[in-house]
């Protein structure tokens, strides 16, 4: 087994999913076969490899640090599920 | 005249002598659209009386002479853009009602060229699938075969151009999801290289592999689409900032002396034996149009797929947490406090597979697992993306399979996520190495489905890719095949 039912448990809570038993019974079992596969990497000798995060080479994009306008607060809120007072609405967080 | 059966620049060109209206243009398509799209599910949302109010002002504008390269031309795009007032659900029942208060650049610089937009297009909900099976919305129907697949992640775009539901569109390429359905559709799918076109405004699945493409009926449309798009954007710090060249410039060049490579590790066991052949029939194509055929090695090919499905899955991972209904998207207050409704709304909006990726890319970024799985693929991705660089010092263009099959059935592969992810196998490198590749079309098989020809080129080598892939198309008659609905 590459990964048990408990660390699939815990790495939806770190994912911010809600899982139903079901769902965490099948994705066990899928994540065990997907990462079964990728385990093949493991073959290749990477000792020394620079790792790549951006396929094309780039340094820091400077650009004019200069005020636009912004969206402004209206357009901002326009989607939210819930505001009030120009700002966005949510569950309490602290008692 | 059927209007719906003209080209990008066969259109441009009636337009702009007004023997056609944008006006009547638009209204074919609209009709077009109304009798045929319910069998094909190409569209989530249709933005009929926008379309016909922006033909109009192109008609106008036409009617003096002016306008852009595209005004009066009816577009659809696939629905990962952000449209401003026009709702954007990236096929996921998240967004469901999600109406974006601003135009991405793709978007912007489509209307500042006179576009008509006809709508949003149906794909795999955030991009994430080989089949368009993944749409909260609904599967998409191959055009040439219900029964069958359009492809994915861009399968609602593929869809709509091969039924004649827009003129052109755009959609994206993560790993293939322009260019497979392009090839299962039988239309021409164009990934251009990472940092071509701005990504601003297009919604994130994967940043580092994410790039905006045109999905068209031939080259020289997919060239003016992508001429349209294509340059550096302040907002996307990721665009790079070279010179945009002219697109067509390469056409009528012919093939004459071309290099041109066939990777051995694409042509392998598990490739059909008609997409084998029919590629194979395109490669002698080349060959006598006096191209240069040498074979060549890109030999950590196969390590691929196990590499994308670690790097992208952690990159999703990390995007899509901003969905957590609390800015925008669909919001359930159920459970204990904000960690409650975060979770709650997120099990209730995201998809199966959305989810799976999910799951996979914070286990690969999880601590204790960042070495060995995400660490451990970005260096798998240097040496994939040194096999290309390697593999174009010798050649100029790369011919190979897109998939391994033509389309496959609806609901074939759906319960096995493995299976699924392997049928992207030959488009998956490309992302990794960031260079461009186009699908066009280079055969059918028996039972008369479209088989693409991949045609990868150099980083920034777009009008060369096209070059060669429009003398390609000028000396075969597969473009001219229309699927009949």
């Amino acid at each position: 087994m590459k990964i048990t039912r408990a660390q699939v448990e815990h790495v939806a809570t770190l994912a911010r999913l809600a899982l139903s038993e079901a769902e965490l019974e099948t994705l066990t079992g899928q994540m065990d076969a997907i990462l079964g596969y990728v385990d093949q990497l493991g073959e290749l000798d990477t000792e020394g490899i620079v790792p790549t995060s951006h396929a094309v080479p780039m340094e820091n994009a400077f650009r004019e640090d200069r005020v636009r306008p912004p969206l402004g607060t209206e357009k901002a809120l326009a989607a939210a599920p819930a505001s009030e007072g120009g700002c966005f609405r949510v569950p309490r967080v602290i008692e | 005249m059927d209007l719906t059966g003209l080209s990008i620049h066969e259109l441009q060109g009636l337009l702009r002598r007004r023997e056609v209206s944008a006006a009547e243009t638009t209204r074919a398509y609209l009709e077009r659209i109304a009798a045929v799209d319910p069998g094909v599910n190409a569209y989530i949302t249709r933005t009929g009386e926008k379309a016909l109010s922006g033909a109009e002002a192109a008609d106008a504008l036409l009617a003096r002479g002016e306008g852009g390269a595209l005004t009066g031309i009816p577009l659809a795009l696939k629905d990962i853009f952000v449209t401003e007032g026009v709702r954007t659900t990236c096929a996921s029942k998240i967004l469901e009602n999600y109406i974006p208060p601003y135009d991405g650049t793709a978007v912007s610089r489509l209307k500042a060229e006179g576009a008509v937009l006809l709508g949003k297009l149906n794909m795999d909900e955030f991009a994430m699938g080989s089949s368009n099976e993944n749409s909260a919305f609904g599967a998409v129907r191959n055009p040439w075969d219900p029964a069958r697949v359009p492809g994915g992640s861009s399968g609602g775009s593929a869809a709509c151009v091969a039924a004649r539901l827009a003129a052109g569109t755009l959609g994206t390429d993560t790993g293939g999801s322009i260019r497979q359905p392009a090839s299962h559709c039988g239309v021409v799918g164009l990934k251009p290289t990472y940092g071509r076109v701005s990504r601003y405004g297009v919604i994130a699945y994967a940043s580092s592999l994410d790039q905006v493409g045109p999905l068209a009926r031939d080259v020289e449309d997919a060239a003016l689409l992508l001429q349209a798009v294509a340059g550096h954007d302040p907002l996307d710090s990721t665009s790079v900032d070279t010179p945009v060249p002219d697109y067509r410039a390469s056409f009528g060049k012919g093939m004459k002396g071309l290099r041109v490579g066939l990777p051995k590790e694409y042509f392998i066991e598990g490739l059909d034996p008609e997409v084998a052949r029919a590629v194979e029939e395109a490669v002698a194509t080349c060959r006598s149009l006096g191209a240069e055929v040498t074979e060549v090695s890109l030999p950590h090919t196969s390590y691929a797929v196990a590499c994308y499905y670690l790097v992208a899955t952690a990159e999703a991972s990390s995007n899509l947490a901003r969905y957590d209904g609390v800015r925008f998207g669909l919001r359930v207050d159920e459970g204990e406090g904000l960690l409650g409704m975060y979770r709650a709304s997120r099990a209730a909006g995201f998809g199966e597979e959305v989810k799976r990726r999910i799951m996979l890319g914070t286990y690969a970024l999880s601590s204790g697992y960042y070495d060995a799985y995400y660490l451990k693929a970005q260096k798998v991705r240097t040496l994939i993306r040194k096999d290309f660089l390697d593999a174009f010092e010798k050649v100029d263009l790369l011919l190979t399979p897109v998939a391994p099959t033509a389309a496959f059935g609806l609901g074939e592969k759906t319960s096995d996520p493995l299976q699924m992810y392997l049928s992207d196998i030959f488009t998956i490198p490309v992302n990794l190495a960031g260079t461009c590749a186009l699908s066009l079309p280079c055969g059918f098989t028996g039972a008369g489905l479209p088989v693409g020809l991949q045609m990868i080129g150099r980083p920034f080598g777009e009008a060369e890719l096209l070059g060669a892939a429009h003398a390609f198309e000028q000396a075969t008659v597969w473009h001219d095949r229309q699927a009949t609905l």
